[in-house]
């Protein structure tokens, strides 16, 4: 099996490891592994802003790029990290390029949001290709102290994924208290954060007062990650944000001892290049 | 578009940065938007499939739109074979004329007003009494706002800014000698009792309009006091003001959007008074009024037919977008601005007061996070409106803003010089203190704590072979 993973530039600027992981837990399920080259972001910041020209032109890019790894593997599909991405991918970008009298691409862009999958919702369908030990405590999810699952927004209300991610980290043995506000908005909203900035502070502030007893907050949008995480810390109450993606991927390196990741430090993948300084970890830091 | 329009000189991120600051409101707001929501679950879950009937409702809505005129023509007619007096009104305006024409004609003194969020829309109460008539608001929240000098801050819970220890001191001078406390019982038993007396003194009703059946003529009031039922029998002349939406062409139709309304907005299986009004007080009938109006309001709503934003008609104010939105919960009606709040007032404001260029700018108040629709009794894909109102907002944009975005494509387009922009970024994340000040940076780090870029991106990490 082939994934072609669209890495996102949220991933690909502010949080590289999520990108690893993801990668990570793929390969633990035998799928096959690439990066199309080309792809830069799929659009979504002007999309949201009502220049649809100029997100068309941008993911115009990407969309070439998942096109031709679909030429390439006509069975394979595009996994995303990230749900507002995907659904840009599977949502708008039809309508964006029919907006854009772009009948063609709106045409290829049909064609791969047929083949695109988020993160959670393909482990999850092919959650049979896990290895076995994800399954239960030996995971060694249960190590770690509870966490609470956050809702993103357009995965959960244009994607309608909701089960995927929960059943994961049930099946990976990590505790996890109920949050009564896990399906309310983080507040980022992309440019709103910077439109709105009180207003965008205010709901992350509600979203973490609401936190029940736990510290640790997984989710499948880094940019909801790092938002709430930035505010939290600007607010002198850290909180430890987690992409599903690390989560899992240290629950299959337990049962991989000839993997390179350490399952304590699941953010830093062990095969470091030389020069990357490990210690400073990207993401959100006074 | 004429009304109480309070956007004038402000923008947007004042208005709702103001409110964010202000604990008070939005503890208030917390817990009304909880209660409300708790209560929509909870009379939806009743039903056996609230979901079907969302669709359906909002079928039933899309026909309607699509033969408007027709409908609503078909409905003047019949209403007035019952014996109502109809009036079109093109604009706010007009509609204030004819009503205060109405006032005048009858030598009105003392009006008393059921709720109505098209005359907030329009600014009748400003008119009014602007021409000397003493307005009473009879909706116990409308009340307390008037009494305050407020504007409605949430469709259907007018005072929801309030608590009751202000509700409490709104309320005082009007009880003279005796002291009220702040028990909502008491103070709901107060305004029972000086309302009663204004009832009893007007001279015209004036109510609102939430459903107008085109079959029987009849207009359908919704409302949990029973202000609505006496502002429109107890004065000798009752005037209806609807705006041209709210139509609909059979009983049964009717019944299906009472039902979803009463659910959405209260969490009621039915509200406690469902007022059906087919014409003024007949020969053989003891109460009702002497002369009934209808006034149909349309201020900009048939232009929107026939458009991408035509949904935005189908709306029955339920209030139930307001109450999930996290945007409003934490800032509150009073910071979009006018007449109407929350998602639908971001979508509507912009739409209906487009002559106000202030308005325009609403549609930013959202993250566009699709609980507004997920929450809409008719299925009113309230997010795709708001990004129908942002292009059509960029289109209108200043040239550097539009240059900003064209430069962005044109980097972001190519590999090439994305990657180039994010080694750029990774760079220069060392300079973070320095871009922190930044004026366009500062809306970031005012409130979070600084972003930094990793060090090497993915792309750059996974070309040099790192697995």
């Amino acid at each position: 099996m082939r994934v072609s993973l669209f890495v996102t530039c949220m991933v690909d600027l502010f949080a590289p490891d999520v990108g690893f992981s993801a990668a990570r837990v793929l390969h633990a399920m035998d799928v096959d592994v690439d990066v199309p080259a080309g792809q830069t972001c799929c659009g979504q910041p002007a999309w949201n802003s009502g220049f649809h020209r100029d997100a068309a032109r941008v993911a115009a890019g990407s969309l070439a790029a998942l096109g031709a790894a679909l030429d390439e593997h006509p069975d394979g599909w595009i996994v995303v990290p990230a749900g507002s991405c995907a659904t840009m991918i599977r949502v708008f970008w039809v309508e964006m390029f029919e907006l854009t009298h772009d009948s063609a691409r709106a045409e290829l862009a049909r064609r791969v949001a047929g083949r695109t999958l988020e993160f959670s919702e393909f482990v999850d369908r092919f959650a049979d290709r896990l290895p076995v030990a994800t399954t239960g405590e030996a995971a060694g999810g249960s190590n770690r102290s509870p966490v609470a699952y956050h809702h993103s927004c357009h995965m959960n209300r244009e994607l309608r994924i909701n089960d995927a991610p929960v059943g994961l980290l049930d099946r990976a043995g990590v505790g996890r208290v109920e949050w009564a506000a896990d399906e309310r908005c983080c507040g980022f909203g992309g440019l709103f954060s910077f439109k709105l900035p009180e207003t965008s502070t205010a709901m992350a502030d509600d979203k973490l007062r609401s936190l029940p007893g736990c510290d640790t907050i997984v989710g499948c949008d880094t940019s909801c990650l790092i938002h709430l995480a930035a505010r939290a810390e600007h607010e002198g109450r850290p909180v430890e944000v987690r992409h599903l993606a690390e989560i899992l991927a240290a629950a299959v390196g337990v049962v991989e001892p000839a993997s390179v990741v350490e399952p304590a430090s699941v953010v830093e993948p062990a095969s470091v290049v030389e020069g990357v300084d490990t210690d400073e970890r990207p993401g959100a830091s006074r | 578009m004429s009304g109480q329009f309070t956007l004038a000189g402000t923008t947007l991120r004042s208005r709702t940065a103001q409110a964010t600051h202000d604990e008070r409101l939005r503890s208030s707001l917390e817990r009304a938007t909880d209660r409300f929501v708790a209560g929509r679950s909870g009379a939806l879950d009743q039903l056996e499939a609230p979901d079907e009937l969302r669709s359906a409702a909002r079928r039933i809505r899309h026909d309607i739109l699509a033969d408007l005129p027709r409908i609503v023509a078909a409905f003047a007619d019949r209403a007035v074979a019952n014996g109502a007096h109809v009036h079109w009104a093109l604009d706010a305006d007009d509609a204030n004329a004819y009503i205060a024409g109405v006032a005048q004609r009858i030598g009105a003194r003392t009006i008393v007003k059921g709720k109505s969020m098209v005359t907030e829309e329009i600014g009748l109460n400003h008119l009014l009494e602007h021409n000397g008539y003493r307005v009473v608001e009879t909706d116990l929240g409308e009340w307390i706002i008037q009494l305050a000098g407020h504007t409605p801050s949430h469709i259907i819970a007018p005072a929801v800014h309030l608590d009751r220890h202000q509700v409490r001191e709104i309320l005082q001078p009007e009880a003279g000698t005796e002291v009220l406390d702040s028990e909502p019982e008491h103070l709901a038993r107060f305004a029972r009792r000086t309302l009663r007396d204004r009832f009893l003194a007007a001279d015209l009703g004036i109510t609102g309009c939430n459903l107008a059946i085109a079959e029987t003529g009849s207009i359908v009031l919704v409302e949990n006091e029973g202000n609505g039922r006496l502002s429109s029998t107890a004065p000798r002349v009752h005037i209806a003001v609807m705006g041209t939406e709210r139509i609909v062409e059979t009983r049964e139709q009717a019944a299906l959007f009472v039902d979803l309304l009463a659910r959405s907005a209260t969490g009621q299986a039915i509200s406690v008074y469902t007022n059906i009004i087919s014409g003024p007080r007949r020969d053989d009938e003891a109460d009702g009024p002497d002369e009934f109006h209808i006034v149909i309001v349309d201020n900009g709503r048939s232009e929107l037919l026939g458009t991408e934003f035509a949904e935005a008609l189908n709306c029955i104010r339920c209030g139930a977008c307001l109450n999930v939105c996290p945007v409003y919960r934490q800032v509150g009606g009073h910071a979009y601005g006018w007449a109407y709040s929350g998602p639908i007032g971001a979508v509507l404001t912009p739409l209906l007061a487009a002559d106000q260029p202030e308005s325009g700018e609403l549609a930013n108040a959202s993250t566009l996070c699709g609980a507004c629709m997920d929450a809409c009794p008719v299925q009113i894909p309230l997010q795709d409106l708001l990004l129908g109102l942002r292009r059509r907002r960029a289109a209108a944009a200043h040239k550097p803003e539009k240059a900003l975005w064209r430069a962005w494509a044109q980097a972001w387009g190519r590999p090439v010089t994305y990657r180039a922009s994010l080694k750029a970024l990774a760079t220069g994340r060392r300079l973070n203190r320095l871009a922190a000040m930044a004026p366009g940076l500062r809306r970031w780090h005012d409130g979070r704590a600084t972003l930094t870029p990793a060090a090497r991106s993915f792309t750059e990490r996974w070309q040099a072979g790192e697995r």
